[in-house]
């Protein structure tokens, strides 16, 4: 019997993605697309990227969705979604299946989403489908062993950026893939981590809840793949955002709202040395990661103080 | 009563599209495609057509978009030519695997490099394999005729599978012809509602595209090809209700002039038809010569062609794409192959031609059939020819 992730009357009981997947244990993802389905509920039909979600969810004859789920490739889930979604609204404009509201719902990982999926998922949060995109990002291709993606943060090491003697590992700065969101002009962008998981639910219902696109990008940790204990991965997540390594944040046609609101953002050495995958780092480079964080985490502040939006206490 | 008119071909194959009630339309455009897709748009702009229609940024997210439509149960249509196709060509393996009947029109155009907008049979010859089922048709008539046949043949759940319309590129698409576009009701009663057993559906919910393990991804693999071999009594079905419906019957292999002929030449879409006034003009010459056009390409019509080809000492295959490094031709080696070993085996003979919009004329056709008896009687250094190449 799987432990029931709710609080009376606050979180839902139904489990869309149910328990007994394949994932690794300490796998952040796997509880992020467990409480992201909580939000979107039953009346949806969820199209899924090749990656680990799809992998461990879906190995024949068993399955872990409840609710109507499709795998066909790797960089396609925007446009099998954009099929899914005109084909439901083609249907029923005619009058061949009954108005349902049917929920579509993308889920893809970082690789899926911002490398071998950006065009696809460019074309479909262009032409304005009503659906939801999902980047799980665990900042690597984990699927296939811990290989380098342009989502994988400065200073990483996987196994195709390691860390070498001429190498400090991943030599480019994560692509910023919610402001590529944001510039399609889509009226709902949000990010967020399990280790926050209300505020995961919240922005994964809002976003099934907006008409038109609307983007979720959730980090997760991985410790198979960021090298770290099993257990720590919720804290590892919570330490992303305290950071300012990962905010916590929304961007509402175009107004940005910070959700949390850190008063100082603690040293993202705690987060970086936590982490084998960061391990061979010298105090220079965490240096140079902190200016960064910290001019980045200072734009968004920015941002968000011109849409005046006030972010809650954490 | 319906009646012939002077129509351009790729619209004609937009208005068949639209005779068959397709629900969704994804398309990327890429010549000499283009008039067939930018008709779809006009049809839905103007509420002729009633069905949504996605322009989508590639040809991959064209037919990912398809699988996606499909899946939910909705009669799906597209259209591609060349790059397209090879750029989709992931995609269409899964359609076929995934059993989605989706219906395409392909105006068949050479590959890159060097660049070339016109036709050949490259493309198609690049995703022969893919599991679909795959029409040539020769001219305009047959191209719509094929269009409404493709979704009765890819929706029957028998068959639940994709389908090609290969359509030569500008010599088919862009010509005018007489076309007889068929009553919508008539069509409506010959194409029954596409009703998809087991859509993505929250009441009903399924799971589709599982992971397959070693265990039974082999027997997903056979029961394809068992589909894909068993389509073909289908096929044949519709064809015959489509005659008895409108009055035109279309079979996998067309003989033409064949009684008696020791020579045949087979060819595949628009050339056909050159192929066929040389072959009046040999007969009036007094030479037994014969054309076979082979219009069902996959799943591949072994019986037809082992009876066509009773009465020939010589069969002449004209490939218009190169297996390179290989036998020459696709069409021919596999000819070869359906006829080795059988109780009669005339000898084949390859040619190359047509390549990248290259026309091969009437007066070609005849010199192509002489140099091929030629090679039959006396041998060539080569396993092809490539007719009217300036080495």
């Amino acid at each position: 019997m799987a432990t029931a992730v709710h609080g009376p009357g606050i979180i839902t009981e139904l489990e869309p993605f149910t328990p007994g997947h394949r994932a690794c244990s300490g796998c952040a993802e796997a509880l992020a697309v467990r409480l992201a389905a909580k939000a979107i509920g039953n009346n949806a039909i969820i199209v899924n990227a090749t990656g680990c979600m799809e992998v461990v969810a879906s190995p024949f004859p068993y399955t872990s969705w409840r609710i109507p789920w499709i795998h066909t490739l790797f960089e396609n889930a925007a446009a099998v979604a954009s099929g899914v979604e005109a084909g439901l609204k083609s249907m029923e404009k005619k009058g061949k299946t009954p108005e349902r509201n049917i929920k579509v719902v993308a889920l893809a990982g970082d690789g899926g989403t911002s490398d071998i999926g950006l065009q696809a998922l460019s074309g479909a949060l262009e032409r304005g489908h009503d659906f939801v995109y999902i980047c799980l990002d665990n900042e690597a291709y984990m699927n296939t062993g811990i290989q380098r993606s342009s989502a994988t943060p400065y200073g990483a090491s996987t196994t195709t950026s390691p860390a070498g003697k001429e190498s400090l590992g991943q030599i480019t700065w994560k692509k910023n893939m919610p402001a590529i969101a944001v510039a399609h002009d889509i009226p709902y962008v949000a990010t967020a981590c399990p280790s926050y998981h209300r505020d995961l639910m919240k922005k994964v219902a809002k976003a099934v809840a907006t008409p038109g696109p609307a983007y979720v990008h959730i980090l997760s940790a991985c410790p198979t793949g960021w090298r770290c204990p099993t257990d720590d991965a919720i804290k590892i997540g919570r330490l992303a955002v305290k950071t300012g390594t990962f905010p916590l944040y929304e961007v509402e046609n175009g107004q940005y709202k910070l959700n949390l609101n850190l008063t100082k953002l603690e040293p993202v050495g705690n987060y970086l040395k936590m982490q084998g995958r960061f391990r061979h780092l010298t105090e220079d480079t965490i240096k140079e990661i902190q200016e960064r964080v910290t001019q980045e985490y200072n734009k968004l502040v920015a941002l968000a103080s011109k849409s005046g939006e006030k972010a809650s206490p954490e | 009563m319906t009646k012939r008119e002077g129509l351009e071909v790729s619209i004609a194959v937009a208005d068949a599209a639209m005779l068959s009630d397709v629900d969704v339309v994804s398309a990327y455009p890429i010549t000499p495609q283009t008039h067939i897709v930018e008709h779809l748009a006009e049809l839905v702009a103007n509420g002729e057509l009633k069905a949504a229609y996605i322009p989508v940024e590639s040809e991959h997210s064209a037919m990912s978009a398809c699988l996606g439509a499909s899946a939910i149960g909705a009669r799906t249509f597209t259209a591609t030519a060349s790059q397209g196709l090879e750029l989709m060509h992931e995609v269409l393996y899964v359609a076929s695997a995934m059993r989605f009947p989706i219906v395409m029109a392909v105006a068949n155009r050479a590959l890159s490099a060097p660049i070339s907008i016109w036709g050949d049979h490259s493309d198609v010859m690049a995703t022969r394999d893919v599991g679909w089922i795959q029409i040539f048709v020769e001219n305009g008539q047959e191209a719509v005729d094929n269009v409404i046949c493709a979704f009765r043949m890819g929706e029957d759940k028998r068959v639940l599978l994709p389908v090609m319309i290969h359509l030569d590129g500008f010599v088919l698409t862009h010509v005018i012809e007489p076309i007889e576009l068929p009553d919508k009701k008539d069509v409506d009663r010959f194409l029954p509602p596409f009703k998809y057993p087991l859509p993505l559906d929250p009441e009903k919910p399924v799971t589709m595209g599982a992971f397959g393990q070693p265990f039974i991804y082999t027997e997903v693999k056979w029961a394809q090809e068992i589909n894909l071999e068993k389509s073909k009594d289908v096929i044949l079905e519709v064809w015959q209700e489509f005659g008895k419906a409108f009055g035109r019957q279309y079979s996998p292999i067309e003989q033409y002039q064949t009684d008696g002929a020791k020579v045949l030449l087979l060819t595949m879409g628009s050339y056909s038809e050159t192929a066929m006034v040389a072959v009046d003009k040999m007969r009036n010459d007094g030479k037994e010569v014969g054309l076979l056009k082979l219009r069902l390409w996959r799943p591949f019509p072994y019986e037809e062609l082992r009876e066509s080809i009773k009465s020939a000492e010589i069969l002449i295959v004209l490939d218009r794409a190169i297996s390179f490094g290989g036998p020459g031709g696709p069409v021919c080696s596999e000819v070869k192959a359906a006829l080795y070993g059988g109780e009669k085996q005339p000898k084949v003979v390859g040619f190359v031609g047509g390549l990248g919009g290259r026309d091969i004329t009437m007066s070609g056709f005849e010199e192509m059939i002489n140099r091929g008896i030629e090679i039959a009687r006396t041998g060539s250094k080569r396993e092809f020819e490539i007719y009217g190449v300036r080495e």
